[in-house]
Order: C-alpha cells, then structure tokens, then sequence
C-alpha cells in the first residue's frame, strides 16, 4: 500500500465485529429453510412419491421455526439480522416486530396444511409439474416479505413469490388457466412495477432503502408534494395486490381456475401479502400521508367490502363466489387502515390472519365437497349433508365465521373495527362494515342451504356417493376450523398480540431502536 | 443530460400504458416490455447521469467526490432487468400458450374463465 494515511470514514461503523447471538438467526432461517427445501424438491421434481415425503414435514419444521420466531419476538421484542455483516442502512436488514412475526407464523400454518391437502388434490402430472417446490419457494417468497426491512428487498420477495404463483396458477395448462393467468400474470405485473416505481422515486427522495432509516427521516419531510404522490403510488401499487376496488378483477378472473388447493393458498396468502405491505409502508413509515389519504382508503374500503360481497351473491360457480368473498374480507382490512388508530389497525391485522385461515380452509371445505359429489354449480349441488355430516358441519363452522358470527374467529376483528368506526365518527363505515356481514350471511347461508341442506337433485349424487372421504384433506381443513374456533372462543391471545403489533406500527421507535441500536441509546 | 431523459422516460410510460389499453395480448406483452425499460430508465436517471466526474475513489480518500453517479440505483436495476426480463420471457409464453389454446389473441375475447352467459344462482330452494 503506497499511502498509509488513515481512513477518513471509521469503518467499524459499517461493519458487524460481534457474532450473531444464535436466536437471532431465527430471523433469516425460515426463508433459507424454504429456498433450500424449494432447491431439493425441484431436484426431486420426477420422484413424485418423495416429494410430499420430503415437503410435509419441511412444512411443518417451518410452522415450528416461525411459532420460535413469534415467541423470540414477544420475548425480546423485535429483532434485526443485517446481511453480509454490513451495518444498516448499509446492508439489507431483516428485521422482524410482531406484525410480520404473527403473519409469518399464521401463513406458515396455512402453508402446512396447503401441503397436506395437496397431497389429495394434486396428482402425479400435477406434482411433475412442481406443485411442491412451487408450494414450498412461494412461501419463501412471501415470509422474506413479511421479514424484510428493507423497501427495495420488499420488492425482490413480491417477484420471487409472484412468479411462484404464476407456476401455480397454471400448473396443468388448462384452457380456463391459461384465460385467468393472463389476466392475472399482467396485471400483477404492472403493479408491482408500480411498486418499482415508487420505490425508485423513493431512493431519490431519503437516500435509503431502509424502513428504519426511511421511518427517521420521513418526518422531514411530512406533506410535501413528492412524498405524497409516492405514497398516493404505493397505495394504488399495493391496493392492486390486496384487490381493492377499482382494481380487483383479476383476482375473480383467475381464482377459481387453477387446482383448488392452489386457489386456497391464493386466497388465503397472497392478498394479505398486499394488506401486510400497506400496513408496514402507509401504517409504519408514512402515518402523516395516510392520514391525508384516510378518506380515500375508507371510500375504497366501504366500496370493496360491499361490492365483493355483492358479487359473492351474483354467482353460481360456489369458488367464484368465494374469490369475491375474498375481495369483501380485502374491504375490512382497509377500514381499518383507513381508520389508522391502535384499534383500528389491530382489527385489521386479526381480521388479515383470521382471514388467512378461513379463506383458505373455506376453499378446502368447498373442495371436499365437490369431490364428494356435489360439484362446484349450485344449480347441480345438493345433499352433501346427507353424504358427510361432519364436512357440512365444518363448513357450516367456517361459514359462520367468515359472516363474522360468534362464536368464531371473524366476530372480534369486526367487533374491534365497528367500535373503532364509531370511536371516530365513522358511522357509514362501521355501517358497512355491519351490511358486508348481513349480506355475506346470506351469501354462505343460501350456499349451505342449496349445497348441503338440499336433497341430492336426481341420480347425479348417487354415483358418486361411494366416494370415500379424503382423509388427509379433512385432516388438513379439520385443523384450520380448529385454529379458527380457538380464535373465536378464546379470543384474549390473539387481540393482545394484535394490539401489540399495531402499537408497534404506530410507534415504530421499538422497531428504529432495533435496526439503529447505537444511534437511539444516544 | 437528466432532463432529456426525463422526457424519455414520460414519452415511454405513455406509450406503454397506451399498449395496454389494447385488446390484443401481443400489444399488451409489448407494453409490458417498455414499461419495464421505462422504470429502469428512470431509476438510473435519478442515480444521475454524468460523465465528468469518474466514480472512481481516489488515493487518500474514503468516499466518492461529490456530483459522481451513484452506484446503488445502478445496481438496483440490475436486480430489476433480470426480474423484468425472466418476467417478459413467462408473459411471452403465457400468451402464446394462450393465444393457441383460446384461439384468439383478443382479450374480450378470453371468456373462459368468465363466461358471458353464466347461469345465476338458483332463486329458489
């Protein structure tokens, strides 16, 4: 080295010198888990009776490492691992707080029994075409989303999942797939470039990608006229991934065409990644730009809730109805990002993971039950009480609960947003939010009735009466009902954390504090 | 330098977003395909556009001198032209499967998965 002179920036600043104590580790795991597991089952991808062997249990070792990361974080509260040993808001930062902890662990469920029920659902040309390592690098994709703290790393988790999802969406080729995964494929796609683009304006803006930093700094720049046409993108970005309103026909152009496990997973995960994602940026780094647009959101919303299950009552086909019921549960969500206060925004996140699991499990039922004989037409269905007395009761649980009826899952979240909605003088929301459940009570009833109430219409049923019952299948949608009467009876948990996390998104100094540990003991 | 890029960048989200306002799924993969060249366009231009200052640290400093391009849009669009390109080559498939097994091109045309005349909901029990 020719000058010895010393270095005018202290390089200890940007580097990690300690170890990472092992705990931490469970930040980064689950999604190493996934791309690993993902990389094996596409070696694997002709031996279709290893594949399940392999990707179940995989599945299940990640339910147990992201329960280990949701009790990390209520321990220790939330925790940060930066990559490559680089300092923030050098290197990409996960940092995991409550919220993505909760979402990660509560998809990681769905994700399991999405696995269990495939085992049934899919067959052998579907797992050749890579169910498995689809299931398992979609989930990589979406919990790095729920993980990261950094925007533009956000971005690269949309794509690594989006692109899972559209193998899923047209695993098999059908004509019906490949009419719904158009419409689907490009109208992702120019969402998440939107998302690109806010993210571009963005760097341009702070200087930084990351949401500690990002969260710092956005107060000096409160309400002006750049951030507020960033943020304005972001919502539209992200409303078209959650399906809101004016943007949602892609979601009942394809959900219903691709395997029904498929659109289970669909409709329980990949929305939520949408709301998860407006949420942390409108919820977290930009409260005083939400505040502005709240009337917009909860315009939106009251739209959404009421024109999905408006929907929901026009169809025929019981898993198109269900995509829209999908959109109605989207509508909730929003109110109470819209309403932005702790209670507010802890509704919202119950009612997201609440809907994660009975939207999915929901699928499952409708599944089952067409296996059974009574197809997917209400027109056609008929006498599939008479046929499985405990597949009608299940669903019958899981109808209950998606109207918002006690004692399940759905009641609270809605009970937390009506109550914020009047603390604020929202009545017309809260009203909404109250007709959605009216009318989405009439939607699932008249499908309960017709579907399973109603004597099998003609010989139709008859045939396939000797259809045995999917044993893995009714394990898997048994196991959702369960988490969904657990919520609903024994709510205090589950609302605790909740409010927890959306405590942790109004004040986000907790979250600052854990990126920037130096900078806040100061 | 930057404000003729800017144009650029104005004139290719115009047209892209005019390609998608198509019928034909051939127009609208060709939008998908600007509009992605747009975005990284207009990231490197806000990364600055310039050559008289060479990114290059010289001996005895730490940091780059000041006006230098900065390095991290650039490797952001890195990241993003791969992302946009394996994109394009699955929306390009998508099509073609599409356009031979649906027969058309035509996106009101695409009514499989949503039929015009879809039988309503039985009135009655």
């Amino acid at each position: 080295m020719a000058s010895q002179s010393a270095p005018l920036v202290d390089l200890s600043a940007v580097y990690v010198t300690g170890p990472v104590a092992a705990a931490d580790w469970l930040v980064a795991a689950p999604v190493v888990w996934c791309i690993l597991v993902g990389a094996v089952l596409v070696m694997l991808r002709k031996n279709t009776r290893v594949q399940p062997l392999i990707a179940i249990p995989a599945l299940g070792v990640l339910v147990l490492m992201t329960l280990a990361l949701v009790w990390h974080v209520i321990a220790n509260g939330t925790v940060t691992m930066t990559m490559g040993r680089w300092l923030p808001p050098f290197g990409i930062s996960f940092t995991v707080d409550l919220l993505g902890a909760f979402f990660a662990a509560t998809a990681s469920c769905v994700a399991l029994a999405a696995g269990i029920y495939g085992r049934t659902d899919v067959d052998d040309s579907g797992r050749r075409y890579g169910f498995y390592p689809f299931l398992v690098l979609i989930m990589a994709g979406i919990l790095g989303a729920f993980m990261t703290g950094d925007i533009f790393n956000l971005y690269v988790w949309f794509e690594v999942l989006l692109i899972s999802s559209f193998g899923l969406l047209v695993l098999g080729s059908e004509r019906a797939q490949l009419d719904g995964g158009v419409k689907y494929a490009f109208l992702n796609l120019i969402a998440t470039t939107l998302f690109l683009v806010a993210t571009g304006y963005l760097y341009g803006l702070f200087g930084t990608l990351n949401m500690a930093d990002i969260a710092v700094k956005a107060s000096e720049l409160r309400g002006t006229a750049p951030l507020m046409t960033l943020v304005t993108l972001y919502l539209l970005a992200f409303a078209m991934k959650a399906a809101a309103f004016p943007v949602n026909f892609w979601l009942p152009a394809s959900y219903h065409t691709p395997r029904l496990v498929v659109s289970a997973l669909f409709a329980g995960l990949l929305t939520k990644v949408g709301i998860y994602a407006l949420l942390r940026i409108l919820g977290m780094l930009f409260p005083f730009e939400r505040e502005a647009l709240s009337l917009v959101i909860a315009i939106v919303a009251a739209l959404t809730m009421i024109l999905g299950v408006v929907g929901a009552l026009a169809q025929n086909d019981i898993r198109r109805a269900l995509g829209f019921l999908v959109i109605s549960g989207i509508g909730v969500m929003m109110a109470g990002l819209a309403l932005g206060s702790p209670a507010g925004l802890a509704g919202a996140i119950f009612y997201a993971a609440h809907s994660m699991v009975v939207m999915t499990a929901l699928y499952f039922a409708v599944g089952i039950g067409a296996r059974l004989g009574g197809g997917f037409e209400l027109t056609r269905a008929g006498g599939l009480y008479a046929r499985s007395g405990l597949i009608a009761a299940l669903t019958l649980v899981l109808f209950l609960s998606v109207a918002g009826l006690p004692p399940f899952s759905g009641l609270w979240p809605k009970i937390m947003l009506v109550k914020a909605s009047l603390d604020v003088g929202a009545w017309w929301l809260a009203g909404a939010i109250l007709v959605t459940g009216l009318l989405t009570t009439i939607t699932v009833g008249r499908i309960w009735v017709l579907a399973y109430w109603r004597p099998a219409p003609g010989e139709a049923g008859e045939a396939a009466a000797a259809t045995p019952l999917p044993v893995g299948a009714t394990v898997a949608l048994a196991g959702l009902v369960a988490l969904s009467v657990a919520a609903g009876v024994w709510p205090e948990p589950v609302m605790a954390l909740a409010q927890d996390a959306a405590r942790g998104l109004l004040d986000p100094s907790a979250y600052v504090q854990s990126v920037f540990p130096a900078e806040a003991s100061q | 330098m930057e404000p003729l890029f800017a144009i650029l960048v104005g004139a290719l989200f115009t047209v892209a977003f005019y390609l998608f306002l198509s019928k034909h799924v051939i127009r609208i993969l060709m939008g998908a395909a600007i509009l992605g060249n747009a975005v990284n366009l207009l990231i490197f231009t806000a990364g600055r556009v310039t050559r008289e200052v060479p990114p290059v640290i010289g001996s005895g400093s730490d940091v780059l001198a000041a006006g230098a391009a900065n390095p991290l849009p650039q490797a952001l669009i890195l990241t993003a032209i791969v992302i946009s390109f394996s994109f394009f080559a699955f929306l390009l498939v998508l099509g073609f499967r599409a356009f031979q097994k649906l027969e058309t091109d035509r996106s009101d045309e695409m009514r499989l998965a949503e039929p015009v005349s879809d039988p309503s909901p039985p009135l009655g029990y």
